[in-house]
């Protein structure tokens, strides 16, 4: 805006409409696209990770149950922000160490060198040369991908729990009429079972929603990030001066959290409504 | 160095005693279990003092929610509600934030026999305010589940308890709070493991460690960074919080058995390892 050219001649209304206009601040807006899109991405994930897990966990194939208990048993018993330190760091050096293996054969020192790791120019990731989104896009994923292995394993146990909860009597029925296993599972238990899943479910999308603000841990430049970065008191060197509003911004921060929590849980209310339709539930009053 | 030294020179090291430095080359596997294992002892505190001080006021909490009276009510609800849906990292933030900003003065409080001085700068310590705030965040928690719990005590045991012609406080202590505390016990400990675990956020938001003593994850990602290796102090630190999982369930296991110790053997209620992580 052309008014904001020089903020020190600015007072009242006009000096808050361009110092909420400012290319900082049109940053922490959008900042908070990123954490809607972290949930996006993260929750179709999750659904998959955890139905695989609540399978492997029902499979007929021992080592597969095993694994299937561990992973839910494991991700739950430890700090979940231990996951969210631990995992990035480890795919990326597991990717770089695997490319280093395929780039550069010819290489024969150790990658692990006392307490550096090395690998090839070649094989870095993303490349030195890429552009700088190239990198966000890359930490973002990583970070993605470590909230969607700790939730997955949350997933995996309410949906496991889910399909234990189908009236035994039902899938009876079904195989009295002839149906496979196959069928049965696919047509009786995972059509009924969601109505028993969604309290859990729900109660994971409120957690995950919480757990975003765990982004800047990971270094992605989310709303904690620009919280900070805009709340610091800024001395008169700076075209807009203040004094310390971190309270503010976190404020700001806490109220949007509220807002959404607030409103997830009114729609889950809904959702439980009418999935509860027709069903012997306390929710549908039967 | 042996290990046995090690031990003796970074066993206390998160609280201020021993060696000051921290190992900067040769870290060896001992190191990191030795000053990870004695983090440790900032997570038990924290997780110790938070749930202590929270029982109380989660009793009051439930209490004021159930009430019939709103002046009660809408507090208990208001509270629970603001610490329920928001991140505990932004809360974490937002007290530090909040704590920094109260002038720095000291209280002197007579004890009768000798005075202390209580100083506000305390809060901005991770000791003071840390456990302030997890306090006030496990109350809420734990105030819900003693509020859902409250709900489903059995009418005929607050009938019979009319009968006997008990009312007021006494019917609340002998009748409704061991009911309640018995129904709402596998939940609680659930909420008492999700603390515990909770307790790693401290030292990641806000609260600055004093002269490099940090909790267990605080020196767990300091090797990690150090060494670039992250498969070795992060297990260490897994080891940890498990096995001291296993100390929460064996000691509320022990709590529940007491509180149902009058019931009819079918009807006991079984702890099921369901924590809710995050908040």
């Amino acid at each position: 805006m052309e008014m904001c050219a020089d903020p020190s001649t600015l007072d009242g209304i006009n000096w808050w409409m361009c110092y909420l206009t400012t290319g900082k601040h049109q940053s922490f807006y959008l900042s908070f696209g990123t954490v809607l899109l972290l949930l996006a991405f993260t929750a179709p994930v999750v659904m998959v990770l955890g139905f695989g897990g609540a399978m492997a966990r029902k499979s007929k194939i021992l080592p597969l149950r095993w694994f299937g208990l561990g992973y839910t048993n494991i991700v739950r018993g430890v700090p979940d922000i231990i996951f969210f330190l631990f995992v990035p760091i480890a795919m990326d050096q597991g990717i770089e160490y695997l490319r280093h293996q395929v780039k550069c054969p010819d290489v024969l020192e150790p990658i692990r060198q006392g307490n550096d790791f090395v690998v090839c120019t070649a094989a870095k990731m993303p490349l030195g040369t890429s552009a700088q989104w190239v990198h966000e896009v890359y930490g973002f994923t990583l970070a993605l991908i470590a909230f969607a292995l700790v939730f997955g394993a949350f997933a995996a146990n309410t949906l496991y729990g889910a399909m234990n909860a189908v009236p035994r009597a039902q899938l009876e029925t079904a195989e009295a009429f002839g149906m496979t296993d196959r069928q049965v599972f696919w047509r009786i238990q995972v059509k009924q079972m969601w109505v028993y899943a969604l309290p859990g479910l729900s109660n994971l999308w409120m957690i995950l929603i919480k757990a975003t603000p765990l982004l800047f841990l990971l270094g992605v430049e989310d709303i904690v990030y620009w919280a900070r970065e805009l709340g610091g008191s800024k001395t008169t060197r700076f075209a807009y001066p203040h004094p310390d509003w971190r309270l503010y911004y976190f404020a700001f921060l806490l109220v949007f959290y509220l807002f959404m929590t607030w409103g997830s849980e009114k729609v889950f209310a809904r959702i439980t409504k009418r999935l509860s339709h027709g069903q012997a539930t306390v929710g549908a009053g039967a | 160095m042996s290990c046995y030294d090690t031990l003796t020179d970074y066993g206390l090291r998160s609280i201020g005693i021993g060696e000051r430095l921290l190992p900067k080359t040769d870290i060896t596997l001992c190191d990191q279990f030795v000053l990870i294992g004695s983090g440790m002892i900032w997570n038990v505190y924290f997780a110790v003092f938070a749930m202590l001080l929270g029982f109380g006021l989660a009793t009051l909490v439930a209490v004021g929610k159930a009430s019939q009276n709103p002046w009660a009510a809408i507090p208990a609800k208001a509270f629970i509600f603001i610490f329920r849906g928001s991140p505990l990292f932004i809360q974490f933030f937002l007290a530090y934030e909040i704590f920094v900003l109260i002038p720095k003065v000291g209280i002197d409080i007579n004890l009768g026999f000798a005075t202390i001085t209580a100083e506000t700068r305390w809060l901005t310590k991770a000791w003071l305010g840390a456990v302030i705030v997890l306090f006030l965040n496990t109350s809420a928690y734990s105030g819900e589940i003693f509020y859902g719990a409250l709900r489903a005590i059995p009418k005929g045991d607050i009938e019979a308890a009319d009968a006997f012609g008990m009312s007021g406080f006494r019917k609340f202590r002998r009748i409704i709070w061991p009911a309640m505390l018995r129904l709402a016990w596998p939940s609680y400990t659930n909420e008492a493991i999700f603390m515990f675990h909770a307790t790693t956020l401290v030292f990641f938001s806000g609260f600055p460690a004093w002269r490099q003593s940090g909790d267990a994850l605080y020196y767990a990602n300091y090797f990690a960074d150090k060494t670039f290796n992250p498969f070795i102090s992060y297990p260490i630190i897994a080891v940890y919080f498990v096995s001291f999982t296993l100390v929460i369930i064996a000691l509320f296991g022990w709590g529940n058995k007491r509180l149902n110790r009058h019931i009819a053997p079918e009807q006991k209620i079984r702890f099921r390892f369901k924590p809710q992580f995050i908040r």
